[in-house]
C-alpha cells in the first residue's frame, strides 16, 4: 500500500461514516462566522427549530460590511451608514448572542477579517478540519489543516450537526523548488502558479503546496499562498507542518498549553504527505523562474511578471480563449502589447485576506518609507487584517511611515477587497490590490483591478505607475524581501 | 426542497467562459438577510445599463439590450446554456438563489466551480455537464431556432433535443435522490446522530486540544 498525502491523513482523521453512494460525513473543528454568508442559515436552523451541535467550535466575527474610517468606527455598529449592511452586522450580533456563540464584535480589538482572526488566535490549529461561509477559507491550510469554503445550505448544515456532506477530492501537489529572488514574495508565487495551472485547473481537486519555495515561507506567506486556492479552483490549499508552522501557533489565546501542547506538537509531526504518498497530479515551478506579477485582465490567471506585456488577443491559443481576452482588455482599458509598466493607476489598495498581515504591511512600509505617494494616484489605503495586527504595526511605527507618505491608514476589514462598504473603485480606475479576485466590478462598478504584492503596490503608489520592486535602491526592495 | 420534476424549458444562451459569482449577482445584493428576491439582481452589470442597489425598483432602469436575457426570444427560459468553469470565484449561495429566484431550473456548461456545484444542488438546482462538443452544438441550435426547448430527464439522466437527439449525463447518485425528492440534507445527516457522537466521543479523546474552551 502506498503512502497517505496530507490531505488522506487529514479525511481519515476525520472521516464519521463514509456512504455506500459515495458522498461521507465529516467532523468539523472548527467553524468560522461572518456576517454575509450566516444570516440565512441561522433563519433555517430557526425555521427547523435546531439547535447548534457544539457551539465552542463556532467563532464569530464581523468583517466584510465593517467601515474602515476610524470616525465611523468610533461610533460602534451606528457608525455604519449604510442601512443594509447595518441589519447584516446586527443580525449577526443577535444570532451570536441568541445562541451563545463567541464572536469579536465591531471595535473588539481582535476583530478584523475572518481568515486572519483564525490563525492569529490559534483557533485555526495543524490537524483541524475548518469551514468557513467564505471562499478563501483555504488560507487556513498553511497550517496543516483541512480548510474550505462552503456555502451558507452547508453553514447551516455544519452548525446543526457539526458534520459536512461532502465527497473526497484527488490530491494534487503543486511544488515550488528553489530560491526565489529578492523582491518576489509569496503573492507573486502565487499569482505565477494560477498563470501557470489556470482557475480551473485545481477544480475538484485539494491542493498541498510543497518544495523548497515554499518550506522556506513564513506562516503569512504561507496563508497567502493557500488563500488562492481557490482561484485556481481548489477549495482546499494545504501545506505540511513543520517547525515554522509549531513556532507561529505557540502562546496564541486558543492554543493548548502543557502537557496537551507537547502531545499536540508529537501529533503534528505527522501531518506531512508520506514520501511514497501518490498524487493524482503534479505540477512542479522554478523559483527563480519567478518575478513579481501583475494581473492585466479580469480573471486571476490573466496575469503575467513586471517586464511582460499584455497578450495580443490575436495571438491566443483558441477562439474562447481569444474572445475572453478582448472582453478583458476592453473592460480594462488596455492595448494589446501595452508594457505592464505602462499601466497608470488611480487607487491603491493593501490589505484583505490575502495581504493584510504584519509581514505584509512590514514589506509594504519599506518600500514607502521616505517617500510620497505620487500625485496621480487620488486614494493610497492600508486596511489592517485586524485589530491586533493594526495594533503591532502601531508599535513598529509602520502606521506613521503609511500616514507620512500620504496613505490612510484605515480600520480593520475587508474594505476594497470586495468593496461591501463604502471603500470603492469608479467605473474605469485602475487599482493596484493586494486582494484576491480581478473579476469584473468586484471592487466597484466598472472598477479595473490589478492584482499584486504589498511591496509592487507601494511602489506603485509613489510612482503612480507599475515599477519593478527589484529595480528600486538596495534599501528598498531587498529589506522588504527579509522582512 | 420542491421536488425536481421532468419538464422542456425555453435555453438562454450565455456565450461566455468563467463566469464568476460576482458577475452573477454583485456583490451589494449580498447584504439581504433573507434567501429570495436576488432574481432582479441577477446578472445586474450586464443585464442594466446602470450601476444597480439593493432595494431598488429594477423595472424602471435601462436595460442593456444586447444582454442575452433582455432579448425577447429568451424571455421565461428555465435552462441556461453556458460555458466552462461557470460559477467559480466566491462561495456565495445568493448566485443560485438569484438563478433559481429568476426562473431557472437548469444549467449547462462543460463544468463547474466546485463551491457552486454543491450550492445549486442544495437548493434545488440542477447542473448537467456536457462535452465542450455537446455545447458547442446545442449553443448552435439555440441561435439557429426562436424558442427553442429541451426535454430534461433526471430520473433517466438524459436531455432530448429538439431534434429528437438523446444527451445522456451523469449525476451523483446521492444528489439525484436529494432533487428528485426534495429532501433536506440536514434531517438526512441527523439520522447518524449516534454516529456523529460516537466519532465525537473517540476525537476528543484522541487529540483533546482540538476541543479547548475559548482562553
Amino acid at each position: 500500500m502506498s503512502g497517505q498525502t496530507l490531505y488522506d491523513k487529514l479525511w481519515n482523521q476525520h472521516l464519521v461514516k463514509q456512504r455506500d453512494d459515495g458522498t461521507a460525513l465529516i467532523y468539523i473543528d472548527r467553524h468560522m462566522l461572518h456576517e454575509v454568508t450566516s444570516p440565512q442559515a441561522f433563519e433555517g436552523l430557526r425555521l427547523a427549530n435546531r439547535k447548534p451541535w457544539r457551539l465552542d467550535a463556532n467563532l464569530a466575527t464581523t468583517d466584510h460590511n465593517v467601515p474602515t474610517t476610524l470616525e465611523e468606527r468610533a461610533q460602534g455598529n451606528s457608525g455604519i451608514k449604510d442601512p443594509v449592511s447595518l441589519i447584516q452586522v446586527q443580525t449577526l450580533d443577535d444570532n451570536c448572542v441568541e445562541y451563545g456563540i463567541t464572536e469579536f464584535r465591531i471595535n473588539d480589538p481582535r476583530q478584523g477579517i475572518v481568515h486572519v482572526v483564525g490563525p492569529e488566535q490559534g483557533a485555526t490549529l495543524p490537524g483541524m478540519t475548518v469551514v468557513c461561509g467564505d471562499s478563501h477559507t483555504a488560507t487556513h491550510g498553511a497550517f496543516g489543516a483541512l480548510a474550505h469554503g462552503i456555502g451558507t445550505s452547508e453553514v447551516e448544515h455544519v452548525l446543526a450537526t457539526q458534520c459536512l456532506l461532502t465527497q473526497k477530492m484527488k490530491n494534487m501537489q503543486v511544488r515550488v523548488e528553489g530560491e526565489l529572488g529578492l523582491g518576489v514574495t509569496a503573492k507573486d508565487v502565487v499569482l505565477a502558479i494560477i498563470g501557470k495551472i489556470g482557475t480551473a485547473s485545481g477544480t475538484g481537486c485539494a491542493i498541498e503546496f510543497a518544495g523548497s519555495a515554499i518550506e522556506s515561507l513564513s506562516m503569512e506567506g504561507r496563508m497567502t499562498v493557500c488563500n488562492m486556492a481557490i482561484e485556481a479552483g481548489a477549495r482546499v490549499g494545504m501545506i505540511a507542518v513543520d517547525d515554522t508552522t509549531i513556532d507561529y501557533i505557540g502562546n496564541r489565546p486558543y492554543s493548548p498549553t502543557g502537557e496537551q501542547w507537547e502531545a499536540a506538537v508529537a501529533d503534528w509531526r505527522n501531518l506531512v504527505s508520506d514520501p511514497d504518498a501518490k498524487f493524482d497530479n503534479v505540477v512542479t515551478l522554478q523559483a527563480e523562474d519567478i518575478e513579481p506579477q501583475v494581473s492585466w485582465g479580469t480573471s486571476p490567471e490573466m496575469v503575467t511578471g513586471i517586464s511582460g506585456q499584455v497578450p495580443d488577443p490575436s495571438a491566443a491559443p483558441d477562439e474562447t480563449v481569444q474572445r475572453s481576452h478582448t472582453r478583458a482588455l476592453e473592460y480594462m482599458g488596455l492595448q494589446p502589447n501595452q508594457k505592464i509598466t505602462d499601466i497608470k493607476l488611480d487607487k491603491i489598495f493593501i490589505g484583505s485576506c490575502t495581504n493584510s498581515r504584519i509581514e505584509d504591511l512590514r514589506e509594504a512600509a519599506k518600500v514607502a518609507k521616505g517617500k510620497k505617494v505620487a500625485d496621480s494616484i487620488m486614494l493610497a489605503m492600508v486596511v489592517p487584517g485586524s485589530g491586533l495586527v493594526k495594533r503591532q504595526a502601531e508599535e513598529e511605527g509602520l502606521d506613521k511611515i503609511f500616514i507620512e507618505a500620504g496613505f490612510e491608514w484605515r480600520e480593520p476589514g475587508c474594505s476594497m477587497c470586495l468593496a461591501m462598504n463604502a471603500d470603492k473603485l469608479g467605473a474605469g480606475e485602475h487599482c493596484a490590490s493586494t486582494s484576491n479576485r480581478n473579476f469584473e466590478g468586484r471592487q466597484g462598478y466598472g472598477g479595473r483591478t490589478h492584482l499584486v504584492s504589498p511591496a509592487m503596490a507601494a511602489a506603485a503608489a509613489i510612482a503612480g505607475y507599475f515599477v519593478d520592486v527589484r529595480s528600486l535602491p538596495a534599501n528598498d526592495a531587498t529589506h522588504a524581501q527579509e522582512a | 426542497m420542491k421536488k425536481f420534476e421532468r419538464f422542456e424549458g425555453v435555453v438562454a444562451p450565455l456565450d461566455r467562459a468563467n463566469v464568476d459569482t460576482d458577475l452573477i449577482i454583485p456583490k451589494q445584493f449580498l447584504k439581504s438577510i433573507k434567501r429570495t428576491g436576488f432574481g432582479v439582481n441577477l446578472f445586474d452589470d450586464l443585464r442594466y445599463l446602470d450601476e444597480g442597489e439593493p432595494g431598488q425598483d429594477c423595472s424602471q432602469r435601462p436595460l442593456n439590450p444586447d444582454f442575452v436575457l433582455n432579448q425577447p426570444r429568451y424571455q421565461n427560459a428555465e435552462v441556461l446554456l453556458t460555458r466552462r468553469n461557470f460559477g467559480c470565484g466566491s462561495s456565495r449561495e445568493h448566485a443560485p438563489w438569484a438563478l433559481e429566484d429568476f426562473g431557472f431550473k437548469v444549467v449547462i456548461a462543460p463544468s463547474f466551480a466546485d463551491i457552486f456545484y454543491n450550492n445549486a444542488f442544495k437548493n434545488g438546482l440542477l447542473l448537467i455537464t456536457l462535452s465542450e462538443d455537446e455545447v458547442e452544438r446545442l449553443f448552435n441550435e439555440v441561435e439557429a431556432k426562436d424558442g427553442y426547448q429541451l426535454d430534461i430527464d433526471l430520473e433517466q439522466q438524459r436531455i432530448i433535443t429538439q431534434r429528437g437527439e438523446i444527451l445522456e449525463f451523469e449525476v451523483d447518485e446521492f444528489r439525484k435522490h436529494c432533487l428528485l425528492n426534495g429532501l433536506d440534507d440536514i434531517g438526512i445527516t441527523l439520522q447518524d446522530e449516534e454516529a456523529i457522537r460516537a466519532f465525537e466521543q473517540k476525537h476528543k479523546a484522541a487529540r483533546p486540544w482540538l476541543f479547548r474552551q475559548t482562553a
